[in-house]
This record gives C-alpha cells, structure tokens and sequence, in this order.
C-alpha cells in the first residue's frame, strides 16, 4: 500500500510521524530487553538479566506518553478513516508492546533463579523458540514503522511454529520433572520462561492484525493461527 | 435466411444496447430513487449521472468541497431551480412512482412534500406564530383552534417551544441565531412534508444551537426522510445514516456513515475525509 499523501495542515503530519517513531523507539527498546532476556538463560548471564530488567521503567514511561499524545490527536484532530485508524491502532501496540516488555523482564528474572541450579539437558528448544520469537519482533515493529502489511501477515503466519515448539517443550519438561523430582523447581521456571515467549509470540500477533487494519481498513481474513495446546496435553508415567 | 421486413438488423439492435444504462436496482424502504441524474448550468455540467437512494425515515448526508453538486443536486430535489432559467436536469427522481423533474409535476404541491431549511436562518419579518402558520395557510383551511394546535405541534417537534410559548406574538427577528433557524425548521414541518433538505442548517450557528439542532435531526428522523448537506464531517458522522462524498459533479462513494468515516473504499473520499485534498 502506498504511503497517503500529505496533510492540508503539515502538523497533522508531524504528529503522526512522532508518533510513529515514539512506537518503534518502544519497539526497540522492547527488543532489546528481549534479546537481553534470552541471552540471560542461554549464556546463564546474570548481568544481561538485570539489564533486562532496568529497561523496564523506560518502556512504562513511553507507554503513558504515547497514550496522552494519542488522546491529545483525537481532541485536537478529529482524525477520521485511515488517520484515525492508525492512531487508535497505536494506542493498541503500545500496550502490546508493553505486555511483551513485562513478559521479557520476566524471563530475565527467572534466568537468575535458573542460574544456582546445573540443568543436565540442553537448552537448545528453548534457544530456537527465542531465536523465532526475536526475529518476529523485529519484523513487526520493522512493519509497523513501515505500514507493510505483507510483512505484518507473515509475522502472523510465523506464529503457528513457535507455538508448536512450546507443546514440545512442554511435554520434555514433564518428562524431566517426572524422571526426578529434583528438576521439578527449574523446570517449572522454564515452563514459565517457555509460556512467557510464547505470549510474547502471541501479542506480536496482535501487533500484525492491527498493523494489517490500520493500513487496509479491514481484518485479515484468515483463521487465526493458535497453536498452544498445552492445555490439552497430557504424559503419563511409564509403568 | 432472409430476414424478415419488420426484424431490426444486428447492428440497430448493438446500438442500442450500447445506448441503455443499466441502472443499480432500487432497495427496499426507498423513499426517493435517483437515477442516471444529469444537471446543467447552462452549458455547464454540475452533475453527472448520479444514482443515489434516499432511504425513507433515515438522514442521507452530502459531503464533498465547494462546487461539488451536493446543494445543486439539493436543489433538484424540490426543484429550486426551476426559478431559474437555463437550469436543467435529465435522467431520474422517482418517488411514489413520478419522476420530480417531469415538467408536468405541480412544483408547489412538490414543495410541501418536500420541504427545505436554508444555510442563514430565514424568518419573515412577522411574528413567531404567523411565521409558522404562512406554510400551513397556503395549502389548508384551518380553523383558530387547529391552527394553534399546529403551531404549538410545529414548534414543539423544533425543540423551540418552550422558549416561545409566551411570545408568540413578537417578532421573529428577535429570535436568536438558533432560535430562528429551530423556528425556520418549525416552518417547515408545519405543512407535514415527507422529505427535510437541510443545506448546511448550522454552519451560521454556535456550537449549543448546532447540538440543539443535531438532536433535532436525530428525533424528526423518525417521522421524515432527511437530506443534509454539511461540511463539517463530525457532524455527518454524528447526524447521518447515510453518507454520500460527491467531487466535481460525481457521486464517489456512498455507504454507511461508520464506513465512510472508518474504512471508505474510495481512495478520493479517504482523501477528503482525513484533509489530505489538495
């Protein structure tokens, strides 16, 4: 979709330009606590996970100064159509966003509780699923900053593969906790640490259907890809 | 094989074709049908082949720039124009099965059906109550009492009569901005038309006598069809149901008005709507 052209009145068009940038200055620091975050289990890095977690407060303070700038365009502008569409659409990813940076903090802090315990399995699954979920953050906020709607609907597509890695993690976790009941305390953090990337995956997804909506004006057509059925998962102990 | 003498030839019949416009059908609950609507200043065109349905008992607003067509095609509809000469329009504007624009239509009968409510407020320089009775007394005969009874109904459905009740005697000029154009309004519905035009009713007006005749609006539409022409988009948004962008003598896009203000189809009327023309 090409980019609308100019506002009548060119500070319409500023206020929207900052906004945007506020959103991917949100998103950028989002990232980084995320790649903080999972640097902090894979390297077993405490000092990233407190990183992680100091970036916390910067991105609440960005979340409150893109919603008072948005309630400001809607009392001062009166936007309408696709203005309007992408202001309210911002309000929504700022608070995706700031979902994804809480979830992230969370990580990192149970990255140094995981941290007094020696894990006898690889973290490989767990890596990959970090490494997916990264690189759909950065697409999307990417997207967002460029109103590309078909990178946006491959971000959504992504989605299914990073919920398909947390039911496999999942159930080689129960399997652990099973095997001996000593691995019950860091399995559980990294079932948590699991669930916590597969909501981040979850409201990127969110970020996509309203980038899509924001541009197109309508929603995207498809069956939304969910995937987590952990819910419905069960191990039973061999006999 | 011959053909024979009364059969027209191929190509009389492709001409034709060619020459019928297949017009969109008329929906249900239509009070007013336009079709094909061609209107002339002269030598210039105004409007171009509008199709536009006015739904019965609901507001269809006009939106679009200065020069558009939206009062013109306004104007067609209780046939104002035929005050002037040189003004012409062709095609269709079907209700109750007669086409408005036929030369054989009684223009006055028209205008009490279809009655209109003008940009600057209007009032004769008369008093309150013969202001809203002048209507009424050019097409029935009604006795004192009936007479009050209208004028009290009249004034009332405006939202006015309340502040008039005990001056209904005094001048009409003495009214305020928003007072007059509510009494213009009560004028108006006094004759019991079907159809309200409304060109820009508030645009010389404050923001409480704007509201004030908003919800004006929003209460007569249960009893009369309404076309409003406004430039203001917030007010479109709020009155109608309906919203209709017209550009250089064009109808672009029609639809609801949350589609026209959310998701327009078109991108001139995306244009429009979020001040991006130019």
């Amino acid at each position: 979709m090409t980019e609308p052209a100019d506002h009548l009145v060119k500070s319409f068009d500023n206020d929207l330009k900052r906004l945007r940038d506020m959103l991917t200055q949100m998103g950028g620091i989002v990232e980084g606590q995320l790649a903080m975050a999972a640097e902090a289990i894979l390297n077993r890095d405490s000092a990233a996970a407190m990183r992680a977690v100091e970036e916390d407060p910067k991105v609440d303070a960005l979340e409150h100064e893109i919603e008072q700038f948005v309630i400001r365009m809607l009392a001062l502008r009166q936007p309408m159509a696709g203005d309007l569409r992408r202001i309210v659409g911002a309000l929504k990813i700022t608070s995706d966003l700031e979902r994804i940076g809480d979830y992230a903090a969370n990580v990192a802090k149970r990255s140094i509780v995981l941290g007094q315990y020696t894990l006898p399995y690889s973290l490989a699954g767990l890596g990959h699923m970090a490494d997916l979920v990264q690189e759909q953050l950065k697409s999307i906020i990417d997207a967002v900053g460029s109103n590309d709607t078909a990178k946006a609907i491959e971000v959504w597509r992504s989605d299914r593969v990073v919920d398909d890695i947390y039911n496999a993690l999942f159930r080689e976790l129960i399997t652990y906790m099973m095997e001996d009941p000593r691995n019950i305390t860091p399995c559980t953090h990294l079932l948590f640490i699991a669930k916590n990337l597969e909501r981040i995956g979850d409201h990127t997804t969110n970020i996509a259907e309203t980038v899509y909506y924001a541009v197109e004006g309508e929603i995207i057509r498809d069956v939304r890809p969910k995937g987590d059925t952990s819910a419905y998962a069960v191990v039973r102990p061999q006999e | 094989m011959e053909r024979p003498a009364t059969m027209p030839n191929q190509d009389a019949l492709d001409t034709l074709d060619a020459a019928v416009v297949v017009s969109p059908p008329v929906p249900k609950d239509t009070r007013i049908a336009i079709r094909n609507l061609d209107f002339f200043y002269g030598r210039n065109q105004a409007l171009k082949a509008i199709d536009f349905d006015l739904p019965d008992r609901k507001v269809s607003a006009m939106i679009g720039p200065s020069g558009c067509g939206k009062s013109t095609l306004l104007r067609v509809l209780n046939r104002m124009y035929d005050l002037y000469p040189g003004q012409r329009a062709t095609g269709t504007v079907m209700m109750d099965g007669q086409n408005l624009i036929d030369s054989d239509i009684d223009v006055s009968v028209l205008r009490s059906r279809i009655g209109m409510v003008f940009q600057k407020p209007t009032p004769f320089p008369m008093s309150v109550y013969d202001n809203v009775a002048f209507g009424v007394k050019l097409y029935e005969k009604l006795n004192k009492a009936a007479m009050d009874e209208r004028v009290e109904w009249s004034l009332t459905r405006a939202a006015l009569w309340p502040e008039v009740k005990d001056r209904l005697n005094a001048s009409a000029t003495g009214l305020s901005g928003g007072q007059q154009q509510r009494l213009c309004i009560a004028r108006t519905i006094a004759v019991r038309p079907e159809v309200i035009l409304l060109d820009e009713p508030t645009s010389a007006l404050d923001p409480i006598s704007t509201l004030k005749i908003e919800e004006l609006i929003d209460e007569l539409k249960d009893d009369f069809t309404i076309v409003i022409v406004t430039h203001n988009m917030q007010q479109a948004a709020r009155c109608a149901d309906r919203v209709a962008f017209f550009y250089l003598g064009e109808m672009v896009e029609c639809g609801p008005a949350s589609q026209i203000f959310t998701s327009p189809k078109q991108k001139r009327t995306q244009e429009y709507v979020t001040g991006r023309f130019g």
